[in-house]
């Protein structure tokens, strides 16, 4: 279920991690958009896990879980954020 | 209190550089993209004809120097290597008929970049049971390059090399405290090779998982001895690439320049490149206060050790 109070904290750490554009598609990969690289992804993980009190085990630790600001609601909505 | 002491280390590289200017036209970057993305600006790679083997024996015989022992008063040898050729059997049998040992056991751990730690641990252990004991870390990763057609964020990492360690339980220079060692295969495919077909690394997932296991594991080792990063003389990490190792440093609250670094010279020599850096950094800098060595690894494979000048 869609939560706009969510989605703005997800939208507000991504402009923390990076100065770039967000995509306007919310299923557009933010690797391939060139948003994130492989070194701000632990980045991305660990001010999630800050901003809404969840830890992330290593058994997440999968890149397509983080793909796209839709796979990152998803994953928080799973998770109790 | 453990009763293992690190004596003394070895390295060797093989002398051809392989510049960053070399390497990039063939894989369609630039040499300031390698060097920002890696932190690399050179590598070594190994003449056609040198061989894993080649490379050990060589790094065994600096660090059997440096310690002043000669090869016949080692009780085990233990090598490990990711890129040794497959069959059996391993490089160690090798290394050990070289060093001319006969009925010394020689051990091999086929675990590419973590290997290394993984035998200085072993070795705490088994020292007291076999004596001195030699851990020697060795790749020929150029081999690697040439099996396949490599991704070039992959390809422009590796070097070759290889780095030794003598663990005793005669008093030494650094006493070994404890070690922490962790595996988890749910990610084996994540980094693999297996000579049939090209190196896969998928370099997120490795980026993610090491820039968070590196650090937890040395805070791991660190809390069960009671010793704070800050105290930390030394931070002797796989040189696997040089952002990450900045980052290692962030996360720890540490200055970066306590995590000694080397990867811009040799690149990412795998299992060597941890002995390799212990290497250098013992010859430049005087033996004092507590040093971690911490390494992550395909499998993956991860952990921390941590020891102190006596």
């Amino acid at each position: 279920m869609p939560d706009s109070t969510r989605r703005q904290r997800l939208l507000g750490v991504l402009k923390t991690i990076t100065d770039k554009p967000i995509p306007a598609d919310d299923a557009e990969s933010l690797f391939e958009s060139g948003l994130l690289d492989s070194f701000a992804l632990p980045d991305l993980v660990s001010a999630l896990e800050a901003e809404f009190a969840i830890k992330v085990p290593d058994r997440d630790l999968n890149p397509r879980k983080f793909d796209s600001i839709a796979r990152i609601e998803t994953y928080l909505e799973e998770h109790g954020a | 209190m453990s009763t293992a002491f690190l004596h003394a280390f070895g390295a060797h590289l093989p002398t051809r550089v392989v510049t960053n200017a070399e390497i990039a036209a063939r894989l369609g970057r630039t040499p300031d993209w390698i060097e920002n993305a890696s932190g690399i600006r050179e590598r070594r790679w190994a003449a056609s004809e040198t061989s894993v083997a080649d490379l050990a024996v060589a790094a065994a015989e600096d660090c059997l120097q440096r310690a002043g022992i000669e090869a016949s008063a080692l009780g085990l040898v233990i090598v490990a290597s990711g890129s040794a050729p497959p069959g059996f059997p391993g490089p160690a049998a090798t290394v050990v008929a070289r060093l001319g040992l006969e009925g010394t056991p020689a051990l091999d751990l086929p675990m590419a970049s973590a290997g290394a730690l993984f035998g200085l641990a072993l070795a705490s252990q088994l020292t007291e049971r076999f004596g001195d004991v030699l851990v020697i870390g060795a790749e020929k990763m150029s081999a690697i390059l040439d099996a396949g057609p490599l991704d070039p964020n992959t390809a422009i990492l590796f070097g070759d090399g290889a780095g030794a360690a003598l663990v005793s339980s005669r008093v030494g220079r650094w006493r070994i405290l404890d070690a922490v060692l962790h595996s988890d295969g749910q990610f084996r495919d994540d980094l693999a090779f297996d000579w049939a077909s090209p190196l896969r690394m998928n370099g997120l997932s490795v980026i993610m998982h090491a820039s968070r296991k590196l650090p937890s594991a040395i805070e791991e080792v660190l809390a069960r001895q009671g010793i704070a990063a800050q105290d930390v003389t030394a931070f002797l990490l796989h040189q696997a690439n040089q952002n990450l190792l900045v980052r290692v440093a962030k996360a720890l609250k540490v200055p970066p320049e306590l995590v000694f670094s080397n990867v811009a010279r040799y690149g990412n020599t795998s299992s060597a490149s941890m002995l390799i850096a212990a290497a250098e950094w013992s010859r430049e800098n005087p033996a004092s206060g507590a040093v971690i060595f911490s390494a992550f690894g395909a499998g993956f494979h991860w952990g921390a050790l941590l020891a102190q000048s006596v």
